[in-house]
């Protein structure tokens, strides 16, 4: 067809685009644009609400003080903050080392084999645990078993859902090395071990370390898994061993309260653990810039 | 680099040379299928060594039982005896990772660790438990592969920014630092410029002073420059249609490219090889 017409019309004319499917194509742009709009009203109205409801009650009180008690006025939640940390980083203690190791097993030893695609498959089972369940689970094996609720039970029932993200940034990491890299190291003459820790892990670093702050950002803000095992706690907690008041489990307990300075410190205390959050990603996103390969 | 001088300078050290490596009789499977068959091979010390032959004649296959690379390979199985000085490779109790430490491999496809240039190095020589001056082996190992003066300012720079070439020839000081007796070389230059090539070539008559050397060559005139021995393979069909690789001649590379006594080795040396 080109042939005889392309002689008979000009050329910017065979090429214009019918106006039917210009207007198709800028109907589609603005759906696409308003569906994006629409994504983000959430987030954005989450922000918002957490930061005009909370900015106002951010005193240094917040990080010094203790919850005050039912009607009294000021106070803060410093035991909260540090129960949150040390929650995360005892879940991190735990789900960081077998992670890392289950990852190493999985694609630098079993690749492929049964047992390796069996570790998979339950990893892919444990993301999708409800993280209620992995309250259960600590509460079972920690809480009844030493009496007590405790910053530790908290920290396992977290562990379990940081688990199977760990696992996976870290097999995607590993999967980035190219074999040769591998194979350099066997062919003059590395054991698995100095390949491993020398080599692999090395550079699969960004990877781990997103992974590690991917976690700690999703388990900052659990809250059911935190209630039947850390449970709460009025005061400093003396030891891991007692139980321990987080930033997610004092939302719930003052947000729900009858009282307005409660109320207020729980909307502080929500700011604070989206903040936590906030730079957590952004620590994410600057470890894995750093990528090797 | 003159090729007129090499088959002098190759009969001069072979005679009177004693062998590293014995290849007796070896065949190499991959689960039931033979890809090579009854190998008799010895490499002298202090020579160049060229493997050549037309695609999948297992080259890289009998190059990696050397150092026991194959072993990675689930199915991979030596039959016949490769004796490194002496003692058999495939003995029950010698350790794969100690053979590897003495017979070193440079591989086709330059593959730095991601890590700086002098640890890339320093790595070979660390895992090798070396506990004397590091700065100083390392210049060493560079210089012996004729990087030094290109990274010698940038030694904290990651040794995958360098170009392909000095990749390679930072992988061949890395090999050169766990100071092995044997270096395999698995077509070291096919990814290389003219250049680095020659460079690459020019080191191998450094190198082989002071190691032995088996090098994987597509190359014919690299083969004529830089080998004292060379090996044509060939590959042949069975009756059930697979292919095995065998050794057809091995002798002084100016044999083998002017005088070699098996026509299908002339017809492969003189480009008419069908
Ligand atoms: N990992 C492996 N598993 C199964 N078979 C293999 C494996 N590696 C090589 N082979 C087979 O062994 C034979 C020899 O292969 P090899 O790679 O040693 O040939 P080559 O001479 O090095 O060829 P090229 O010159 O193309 O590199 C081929 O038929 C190949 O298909
Ligand atoms: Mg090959």
């Amino acid at each position: 067809m080109a042939h005889s017409s392309s002689q008979s019309a000009p050329l910017d004319n065979q090429f214009a685009v019918s106006s039917g499917r210009k207007m198709f194509g800028n109907i589609m742009t603005a759906l696409v644009f308003s569906c994006v709009a629409i994504a983000a009203i959430p987030l954005v109205s989450i922000l918002f609400m957490v930061i005009t409801k909370g900015l106002g009650g951010l005193t240094p009180a917040v990080f010094t003080d203790l919850p005050p008690a039912a009607g009294v006025a000021g106070g803060g939640f410093r035991n909260a903050i540090t129960g949150t940390l040390i929650t995360c980083l005892i879940g991190a203690l735990i789900s960081v080392p077998f992670g890392v190791l289950t990852a190493v097993y999985t694609i630098e030893f079993g690749r492929g084999n049964k047992l390796s695609q069996f570790v998979s498959f339950c990893t892919n089972i444990l993301s999708g645990v409800p993280s209620i369940i992995a309250g259960l689970f600590a509460y079972g094996i920690v809480v009844l078993a030493t009496g007590t609720f405790s910053a530790v039970a908290g920290g396992i029932a977290l562990s379990v859902l940081m688990l199977p993200i760990i696992i996976r940034t870290s097999e995607e990491g590993f999967k980035s090395i190219p074999r040769d890299t591998r194979l350099a190291a066997t062919g003059i003459g590395a054991t698995n071990f100095q390949s491993v820790t020398q080599i692999i892990l090395p550079a699969a670093m960004p990877f781990i370390a997103t992974g590690v702050t991917l976690a700690l950002a999703r388990a900052a803000g659990e809250t059911a898994p935190l209630l039947f095992t850390a449970l709460f706690n009025q005061y400093d907690a003396k030891s891991i061993w007692e139980p321990t008041a987080t930033l997610s489990v004092l939302i719930y307990n003052f947000a729900i309260s009858p009282y307005k300075n409660q109320q207020a410190l729980a909307w502080v205390a929500a700011l604070i653990v989206v903040l936590l959050i906030l730079v957590v990603s952004i620590l994410a996103r600057i470890v894995s810039r750093r990528k090797v390969y | 680099m003159n090729p007129s001088t090499r088959p002098n300078s190759a009969s001069d050290t072979l005679e009177n040379n004693d062998i590293v490596i014995r290849t007796e009789n070896v065949s190499i499977f991959y689960g039931a299928f033979q890809a090579v068959r009854n190998v008799f091979l010895d490499v002298p010390k202090n020579n160049v060594v060229a493997l050549i032959g037309p695609s999948g004649c297992g080259k890289s296959t009998l190059l990696r039982c050397y150092n026991r690379l194959n072993d990675l390979i689930p199915g991979a199985r030596v039959e016949g005896k490769i004796a490194y000085q002496g003692v058999d490779l495939y003995d029950p109790k010698i350790d794969p990772v100690e053979v590897r430490r003495r017979i070193g491999m440079v591989f086709q496809k330059a593959n730095p660790f991601p890590k700086s240039i002098y640890e890339n190095v320093a790595f070979g020589a660390r895992i090798n438990g070396f506990k004397g001056n590091m700065d100083e082996l390392v210049e060493r190992s560079l210089r012996g592969s004729a990087l030094w003066d290109e990274v010698k300012d940038k030694l904290k720079e990651s040794g995958l920014s360098l170009s392909g070439g000095q990749q390679q020839r930072l992988c061949i000081a890395r090999t050169i630092a766990i100071e092995p007796e044997v270096i395999l070389m698995d077509e070291p230059c096919s990814a290389l410029d003219p250049i680095s090539t020659l460079r690459v070539e020019d080191l191998m008559h450094e190198l082989k002073k002071q190691f032995t050397i088996i090098i994987v060559t597509h190359n014919m005139q690299q083969a004529s420059r830089v080998a004292d021995m060379t090996a044509f393979f060939n590959a042949e069909a069975t009756e059930g249609g697979s292919r095995f690789g065998y050794l057809v001649e091995y002798d002084k590379t100016y044999n083998i490219f002017n005088a070699p006594k098996q026509q299908a080795t002339q017809d492969y040396v003189s480009g008419r090889f069908g």
